[in-house]
């Protein structure tokens, strides 16, 4: 599909120019529903929803049938079991993350088990595998990456609402609950969206990392989800050229440049002060 | 308590219909009984503050008005329509205690008050001019213009409440519930806060709902003081007639209600 592109080092060969795709597509879109997460506290729900999706790409390997799809359902219903818990209350919203978050893993495990599938198949969903992302992967992961961008673009003012206050935005009419699902099922779009590239384990780190260091660098809300997405964008640009020019890992490079860009606007912010 | 004889130049109350129509409403926490039969009344454009000490009830009736939580006895209607059933929600304006805002949240303060004005356009619509002028106005109404782009934690306690009384004032509301506004915030900020409410009050008509037990800049301002204690309401009339009742705001039965010595 990109094969006649004449792209620079070291996105000159063809899989380099899908992982690029994919990589700028997921570090672009995570941090988007990121920054909604960190704000309301529920940095780790992205970890959480990863969980549950391993349970679902093993069920998919088990049946035979294209994890994506599993991990997608299994996913977004975690997301919206969780959220469900979290507002009526059944259990705080760290409790209700981990009774999913280790049941994912445990039911992933057990499945991968039974059917004897835990080899590079299942680890390359855990670890992500982004050299080896072909041209029907990077549609999918580039069509979910479009939907979050389009329902961000459409509802960024109404969650901010929510984030500043929810009771308010509830008596001010605000579809609160819908809303807040909403966010937890992109969460989990997300989460299926990244596995190719960095894996279900570091997934979530590319939905909080960039949001951590573009907040303390933005001077609105509007542009720390802009800030946010370029850096990691641009982690993932850096990852994969430092992942091939020193042949490491790509996904957990990615990841690395994340980590490093929030350490250094920490350092930053510190020494303007 | 003898009833305050109303003010001749008022209208009668049954010819303005009543914006908050309470009627003998309870509530309890299991077996604790927190309300106990409260009935009053706001009048559309009236300043009422509504008082009484920590444990009376007074938040627990916020809530219910709110329609976060629903009586289990009587009857609550605001603008005609019982809590959180009105078919245009933001013509009530909520001011929240500014506690509630997360600390570092990267928002400036037009993009809260704009977040606020999305309540009357409606959550999936993009906001117009005349959205953006209403922000506008909002925040000139509460002195914030000139802070428009800084974040919201950046600002002093007083300057947040006021945003949060901008992002209510911005869908320009028929009734503002507003929660401890007044506590812990410092004199220029009260000062800004009672011009934004009497503004309200004389240009948009609007009633106002102050749920407080101090009252600061705006205790001359208001027509009505309702006391709660102990889950009824022990005083129901003008804030002069209060001190001659023998009923107190204070936390302690025997606290007099400062403000209304003057001179503090």
């Amino acid at each position: 599909m990109l094969a006649s592109l004449a792209l620079p080092w070291p996105f000159d060969r063809e899989y380099m120019q899908l992982a690029l795709l994919a990589g700028v597509v997921v570090g672009g879109t995570a941090p988007l529903i990121g920054t909604f997460l960190v704000q309301k506290r529920l940095s780790l729900l992205g970890d959480g929803l990863g969980h549950l999706a391993f349970a679902g790409v093993a069920a998919g390997i088990a049946f035979d049938v294209w994890p994506v799809w599993t991990a997608l359902i299994a996913s977004v219903a975690g997301a919206v079991a969780i959220e469900w818990l979290r507002t009526r209350g059944h259990a705080a919203g760290d409790l209700a993350l981990a009774l999913f978050f280790y049941s994912g893993i445990a039911a992933g495990v057990v499945i991968t088990g039974l059917a004897g599938s835990l080899d590079a198949s299942t680890l390359r969903y855990l670890f992500g595998s982004i050299l080896t992302v072909e041209a029907s992967d990077a549609l999918t992961i580039a069509i979910l990456g479009a939907v979050v961008v389009a329902v961000v673009v459409v509802v960024w003012r109404a969650l901010l609402a929510i984030v500043v206050d929810e009771e308010a935005a509830r008596v001010a009419g605000f579809p609160v609950d819908g809303l807040n699902l909403l966010l937890a099922a992109m969460a989990a779009v997300t989460i299926v969206t990244g596995m190719r590239v960095v894996g279900l384990l570091l997934v979530a780190a590319l939905m909080v990392l960039p949001v951590g260091a573009a907040q303390r660098v933005a001077s609105s809300f509007r542009s720390t989800l802009v800030v946010a997405s370029a850096i990691g964008a641009g982690s993932a640009v850096a990852g994969l050229a430092a992942a091939r020019q020193w042949a490491l890992a790509p996904g957990a490079t990615i990841v690395l440049v994340a980590a490093g860009s929030f350490l250094a606007t920490a350092v930053v912010a510190q020494v303007r002060r | 308590m003898t009833a305050p004889p109303p003010p001749p130049a008022a209208t009668p109350a049954a010819a303005t219909p009543a914006v908050v129509e309470v009627a003998d409403v309870a509530f309890s926490y299991g077996v604790d009984e927190v309300l106990r039969g409260v009935s009053f009344a706001v009048a559309d454009g009236e300043f009422v503050a509504l008082a009484g000490p920590n444990g009376s009830g007074k938040s627990t009736l916020l809530r219910l008005l709110l329609g976060l939580l629903a009586p289990a006895r009587g009857e609550i209607t605001l603008l005609g329509a019982p809590p959180g059933r009105l078919a245009e929600p933001w013509r009530i304006g909520y001011v929240p205690q500014r506690t509630v805002v997360p600390e570092g949240l990267p928002a400036t303060v037009t993009e809260v008050v704009a977040a606020g004005r999305l309540a009357r356009r409606g959550w999936r619509r993009r906001l117009t001019r005349g959205d953006r002028e209403a922000v506008e106005h909002a925040m000139e109404s509460v002195a914030v213009a000139d802070l428009s782009d800084r974040r919201l934690h950046e600002l002093s306690g007083g300057q947040q409440q006021r945003v949060l009384i901008a992002r209510a004032l911005v869908t320009d509301p028929d009734l503002l519930i507003l929660d401890e506004p007044v506590a812990g915030v410092d004199t220029e900020s009260q000062a800004l806060f009672r011009d934004a409410l009497v503004h309200l009050g004389t240009e948009h008509g609007a009633a106002v709902l102050l749920v407080s037990h101090e009252f600061g800049a705006v205790a001359e301002d208001l027509d009505r003081v309702l006391v709660l204690r102990r889950g009824a309401i022990a005083f129901d009339g003008p804030p002069a007639d209060l001190v001659a009742s023998g009923v107190s705001l204070g936390v302690h039965a025997h606290d007099l209600p400062v403000w209304l010595e003057g001179g503090t």
